[in-house]
């Protein structure tokens, strides 16, 4: 008798605290409804939820905090798990957007049941960093010692392949030290997406992903563990992204391009690697500028995409997503320099806009 | 059953208890139900334990369903690790967990046993304290200050000072061949031998402050030396416990993730040399697990998990087991 009373108490405990879950999630709900029969008179609050690409996350929070200027009902949520992550995000429908530093893969569009867009949102450029001493100024490298280097093919810094590019700096005999990154990461996709388009052998051997099976070298927790390598090792030859080497001053290589030149990493040579690339765009825009056409192109950029369900939801989330990534195309490009984001060319924020279009008309 | 043993105990009380049992039932009730209330909830609480156990197994096994079906034991022997052909193989990784947390443990048992030693029988009270003190302080450090600890200064350390000593003396053996950059298997134990340290010397302590007294004065007595009193009497009476705490060491160093995964250098290799760079089991998780595409990369890392979960699993059910036998088999009683 006491026990079954015992039993009883004990399930109405387990009951309320269901209960308890289920009130408040109700509560939410409410809540919601009532925000939205609201918004005739007064802005409702839409918040704005987003993950994938680390690269683009310091850009994304000065947009997300300048975009609250603009908007002040909508608060972009943007969450830096990986370009990896924020497809699969995306993918299982838990977030509005996702963004990410390659495109997705057929598989993964196959996957993702109905279509998604993709829609430029920025780039960034991969860059050669290394730790020689006394060197009066930058290393021109060439694809061939790029590729040769990282299968390790290359072993030392006065190799010919190196030095017939250098004839005016004495390089020495020091052992290269290769360091990559050991995070899977959208700029090693980048770097080793050029090095398949340069090398044939880097193709068969090796290929590319966001994490490969290196032929050589070490490996190094994202920027800060690849910078904290090659600045700890005599020798070392390693890549980060351009951002994180302009805002560490490090020594950055030039990187021979398609029309023969050297070209210095810099904001303009990566949004000229894009105008030169933008003929050859195909139609969903899923491209690769690596090793673009151009005198001025560095041949090593990236773009950042943010990726959206064609078919999404419509309602006030909708409306918020699309206002706020046109506004990104327009105003927000004016504040990438400023955090070393290379801006989108002119035609190809025209092309993304258009693909906007698709999901919802502007001016609705 | 709670009830009834309520009521025999009250009903010692003679008088009182007649009037009690009068009106007692339902006095009683209020009492024995909220006790027996609180019992099944505490109850429910450690059964959530057995139960989050036992769910966290099921959905590593079905999240490395694939990877099992597609590699199968072969999984642990294979050592190639390649995303972008899909084949994957653990072979690598354990090697690495495996040598450095060796490295980690000779280190930290001889240094950890050896504070254990002064703490007890040598320190006087208040530097004890102290150093008792630091040494757990040392356990509340977080790991990534640990791994650019040893990336920024250890591992140049390492490179410059520790590995060209070790080459010069010791360079006859294959551990200590060829040349180190800094990061490598050999940093990657000694910042792990060092984060590992407060557990074996912690625990040991406590042992060896078990040991009775009576035991030492009789080695004394019998006109032994400290140290053969320490050596002989004190240190295989307290063996078992001092084992287990090496035991539950060894569960953390073959864990830790963040400190290693700044320093070893994360190349997928088996190699004799310590001072070549390695990887391991947790690292690669963390490393790749955020980016990893496609089902079967996903599954193969899932199963790294697997593998680490019933290692560890099976390390520190052994720490228990010798932790009893201390306790209640004949090595001795504490």
């Amino acid at each position: 008798m006491i026990r079954s009373g015992m039993f009883l108490a004990c399930i109405g405990l387990i009951g309320s605290f269901a209960f308890g879950c289920k009130t408040s999630s109700n509560g939410e709900a409410a809540e919601g409804g009532a925000a939205t029969s609201a918004s005739a008179q007064v802005a409702e609050t839409v918040t704005l939820n987003g993950a994938g690409s680390t690269f683009v996350y310091p850009m994304m929070s000065r947009w997300s905090s300048d975009y609250q200027k603009v908007a002040p009902s909508v608060h972009v949520n943007y969450q830096s798990i990986g370009s990896g992550g924020g497809i699969r995000q995306l993918t299982s429908r838990t977030v509005q957007f996702g963004a990410t530093d390659g495109p997705m893969s057929d598989d993964q569009l196959k996957e993702a049941k109905s279509p998604v867009l993709h829609i430029p949102l920025v780039m960034g450029a991969v860059v050669p960093t290394y730790n020689l001493p006394d060197l009066p100024h930058a290393i021109n490298f060439t694809p061939e010692a790029l590729a040769g280097v990282f299968l390790g093919e290359i072993k030392a810094w006065n190799d010919p392949k190196i030095s017939a590019a250098n004839a005016d700096l004495k390089l020495p005999s020091t052992p290269i030290v290769v360091v990559h990154r050991s995070d899977g990461s959208g700029t090693t996709y980048v770097w080793v997406d050029y090095l398949s388009k340069v090398s044939a052998d880097w193709k068969s051997k090796v290929g590319m992903a966001t994490s490969v099976n290196w032929p050589v070298g070490l490996g190094g927790k994202g920027n800060e563990g690849v910078a904290g390598t090659v600045r700890q090792t005599p020798g070392a030859l390693g890549y980060v992204e351009l951002t994180y080497a302009l805002q560490n001053k490090m020594p950055v290589g030039h990187v021979k391009n398609q029309a023969g030149g050297f070209i210095e990493p810099t904001l303009e040579s990566v949004t000229a690697a894009a105008a030169a690339a933008l003929s050859k765009i195909p139609d969903d825009l899923r491209y690769s500028i690596t090793n673009a056409t151009g005198d001025k192109a560095y041949p090593i950029s990236g773009t950042v995409w943010a990726i959206v369900y064609q078919d999404m939801a419509a309602g006030p989330e909708k409306t918020a997503l699309m206002n706020f990534l046109r506004w990104v195309l327009r105003d927000g490009q004016q504040s990438c320099a400023a955090l070393n984001y290379a801006p989108l060319p002119a035609e190809l924020i025209q092309k993304a806009n258009a693909k906007l279009d698709l999901i919802e008309p502007a001016g609705k | 059953m709670v009830a009834d043993s309520g009521m025999v105990s009250v009903s010692a009380h003679g008088e009182r208890s007649r009037s009690f049992r009068r009106r007692g039932p339902r006095a009683l009730q209020g009492w024995t139900s909220g006790d027996a209330l609180f019992r099944k909830v505490c109850t429910a609480f450690g059964l959530a334990i057995v139960a989050l156990l036992a769910l966290l197994l099921y959905e590593l096994a079905r999240g490395s369903s694939l990877s099992l079906s597609r590699f199968g034991f072969g999984f642990a022997f294979e050592k190639v690790w390649d995303p972008v052909a899909e084949k994957f193989g653990a072979a690598t990784f354990i090697y690495g967990t495996m040598v450095t947390s060796v490295i980690a443990l000779l280190v930290a048992v001889p240094l950890g046993v050896g504070i254990a030693i002064f703490l007890v029988e040598m320190a006087p009270p208040a530097v004890g304290n102290i150093i008792g003190f630091l040494v757990e302080l040392l356990a509340a450090i977080p790991s990534i200050v640990y791994g650019l600890w040893g990336l920024f200064v250890l591992a140049p350390l390492v490179r410059d000072h520790v590995a060209p000593f070790l080459h010069a003396t010791l360079g006859f053996l294959p551990f200590f061949s060829g040349e180190s950059h800094g990061v490598g298997m050999l940093t990657a134990g000694l910042v792990l031998s060092i984060m590992v340290l407060p557990f074996i010397a912690a625990v040991s302590r406590d042992v060896l402050a078990a040991v009775p007294q009576p035991l030492r004065e009789g080695s004394l007595a019998l006109g032994a030396t400290k140290w053969e009193t320490i050596w002989g009497v004190v240190l295989p009476y307290g063996r078992t416990g001092i084992g287990g705490s090496v035991i539950l060491a060894l569960g953390r160093a073959l864990g830790e993730t963040m400190a290693v995964t700044m320093v070893i250098g994360n190349t997928p290799q088996i190699v004799l040399s310590l001072f070549e760079p390695g990887y391991t089991m947790s690292s690669v998780i963390a490393n790749e697990y955020s980016e990893a595409s496609g089902p079967l990369y996903l599954s193969s890392l899932t199963e790294l998990g697997l593998l680490l979960f019933i290692a560890t699993f099976a390390v520190n059910g052994t720490a228990r087991a010798l932790i009893w036998r201390m306790a209640h088999g004949p090595g001795g009683r504490a």
